[in-house]
């Protein structure tokens, strides 16, 4: 544990395990809401169709700046949502391979526009590349501010509109009826996802990116049966998978901050699935074994109180039991 | 010369990408292929650490045993309780991370370009030959992908009835006795299978869309099965032919120029599909609209 206060000595490092931490912090919050309306796979969507959005921004102004990388790719990701609710809304085709569609073809025409700047030889195309890998060590003081401002922003929203989140992640017919705008606050909510994937991704990168919106929300769901505690405990679970991923790898040489941050992300949710209580695997084990006892013991005492023979009442009982 | 075996990589990739991807999207496991196609990233790695070297064949072996264990965790944590869809993102995501790690810690020992293994490269592929007895019989991925396509059609064709049923009926096809669990992991095999040997080729992240694109444009332009996987495997050779020419006159990425064309397909047969095309369906509702009083 001194090593890891020593290592805190040093800006660099504080930088980076802030920013992964506010990165977690946000994501787990908005993964929540995206896991209870069954979106878990947007996120991925959503920082797959980020590349074509960077390219043409990068295309079009020439500047490798985080500002304008992020307003490329927010505005991708907004047609990428538009595309993937078309698709469904409009043909027989499901969600799920609206997704892919959505996904695979907006990754592959970024890997043309990508592949066309490289040729050209206009840019220069590690900051492009880092941007899809992402690279934690690579964050700096004004990106970690970036993502602090971003983070307390979608956080806010969150709060703000808590209510309404709730009832749309739950009901979203009666929302309707309520007379709630569900059609804005759908996008609201996409609008933010997109926001979150947008400034994670610099960090962590494409793939990983979904992982974080997706396994911290998944273990909170073990924990809790109440939306505000899964919201609050998701962000948590993000947030220390954040840390932990940071302090492994500066602690342990040369290993990537983002990949390690989703394996402590997924050891926490192997974890839950196991030991939470009541919905855990050990949990429902333990609660079976003892409603199987319970049952038995009180079989065996309605067939001993039925008749008078206890010694054949206790066979029977078994045999029950065994059945 | 070149060009002809880029070519024909493409195609034969995209044809068996395209018959076992009409399965995944009538099951609606389309994203089941993108998990599929980054948690082999693992599999690929270990089996490189083991047999040390860049054969196919044992990657082949380390990535297909990576695709159905895959496979299995999905269903095992969306039996605890979990919806499918975050089962699938918590699984492929946690594999590929464990890949990356695994890549950066041998990477000094190691000659594995994590940019090829993602995005392929494929016109390096008509240079990695193979010779047999002195003899050079044309490039590996070739061979790979061909035997691939064989074997999806083989047993596409023999178990023709079995898959079709699981794929609409699955309940039914448990009623009649078909084992719905072995044919479920048979076709996740497939998967996996066609997955890796598309690897070198279009790379782990565009495989998904060779599975899901062509077959997804087939479904709007046909409702008959057998069909849909002539007319998939056709778009997807073809995507791969006109994707070829469109990155050689750009002077960009061949996997991501035949996706971008697959993509373009799409957006045509959605579009103007006699059956389901929304133009016309668009057409028909005002017709519809002008026509009574």
């Amino acid at each position: 544990m001194n090593g890891f206060f020593e290592l805190l000595q040093d800006p660099n490092v504080r930088s980076i395990l802030l920013g992964c931490m506010l990165l977690g912090l946000s994501s787990g919050v908005l993964g929540s809401f995206a896991y209870l309306r069954k979106q878990s796979l947007m996120g991925d969507a959503l920082s797959h169709a980020a590349l074509p959005g960077i390219c043409i921004a990068f295309m079009l102004t020439g500047v490798k700046s985080v500002g304008i990388f992020l307003i490329g790719a927010a505005l991708a990701g907004l047609i990428a949502t538009f595309g993937i609710g078309w698709i469904t809304r409009h043909s027989k085709i499901k969600q799920d391979a609206a997704l892919g569609i959505v996904l695979s073809v907006f990754f592959g025409f970024g890997i043309v526009l990508l592949t066309r700047i490289q040729h050209s030889g206009s840019g220069n195309q590690s900051g492009l590349d880092k941007f899809l890998f992402g690279q934690a060590a690579a964050l700096n003081r004004d990106d970690v501010r970036v993502m602090a401002v971003v983070s307390a922003i979608l956080i806010a929203v969150c709060i703000l509109l808590f209510k309404e989140f709730k009832l749309l992640s739950f009901d979203p017919g009666f929302a309707r009826g309520m007379g709630m705008p569900v059609g804005l606050l759908d996008q609201l909510m996409m609008l933010l996802l997109v926001v979150a994937v947008v400034v994670g991704i610099q960090a962590v990168g494409v793939v990983l990116m979904s992982a974080l919106l997706i396994t911290p929300a998944v273990s909170a769901r073990y924990w809790t049966e109440r939306l505000g505690v899964m919201t609050a405990l998701s962000g948590l679970f993000g947030a220390l998978s954040g840390l932990a991923g940071t302090w492994i790898s500066t602690a342990g040489g040369n290993l990537p901050t983002g990949p390690l941050s989703v394996l402590a992300a997924t050891v926490w949710f192997l974890l839950s699935v196991l030991f939470a209580p009541g919905r855990g695997a050990a949990a429902k084990l333990l609660l079976r074994r003892s409603a199987r006892r319970e049952l038995a013991s009180a079989q065996t005492r309605a067939v001993i109180a039925a008749s008078p023979a206890s010694s054949g009442a206790q066979t029977m009982g078994k045999g029950e039991q065994q059945a | 010369m070149n060009e002809f075996w880029i070519i024909l990589t493409g195609i034969l990739a995209a044809a068996s990408c395209g018959a076992v991807g009409c399965f995944l999207v009538l099951r609606k496991m389309a994203m089941i292929g993108d998990a599929i196609s980054h948690s082999v990233l693992p599999g690929i790695v270990i089996a490189f650490l083991i047999s040390g070297s860049r054969d196919s064949l044992p990657m082949l072996l380390g990535a297909s045993v990576l695709g159905l264990v895959t496979v299995f965790l999905i269903q095992l944590f969306h039996q605890q309780g979990v919806q499918s869809d975050a089962s699938i993102g918590v699984v492929f995501t946690a594999l590929f991370s464990a890949g990356v790690v695994l890549v950066s810690l041998y990477t000094r020992q190691i000659d594995l370009d994590l940019d090829c293994v993602l995005y392929g490269e494929i016109a390096y592929a008509a240079w990695d030959t193979l010779t047999v007895g002195g003899v050079d019989i044309g490039p590996k991925s070739v061979w790979a992908l061909g035997i691939a396509l064989i074997l999806n059609l083989t047993l596409i064709g023999i178990f023709y009835k079995q898959f079709k049923l699981c794929a609409f009926d699955p309940a039914l096809a448990a009623a009649l006795g078909i084992p719905v669990a072995l044919f479920h992991y048979m076709l996740m095999g497939l998967v996996s299978v066609t997955t890796v040997a598309s690897f070198e080729s279009v790379g782990a992240i565009l495989v998904v869309g060779m599975l899901v694109v062509p077959a997804a444009t087939a479904y709007l332009l046909t409702e008959r099965l057998g069909l849909m996987i002539l007319y998939s495997m056709g778009i997807g050779s073809l995507s791969a032919v006109l994707g070829y020419i469109a990155a050689s006159l750009l002077d960009a990425s061949i996997a991501g120029a035949m996706i971008s064309v697959a993509g373009l397909l799409f957006i045509l047969a959605f579009l103007f599909s006699p059956l389901q095309g929304y133009v016309w369906k668009k057409l028909r509702q005002r017709s519809k609209a002008v026509q009574p009083v």
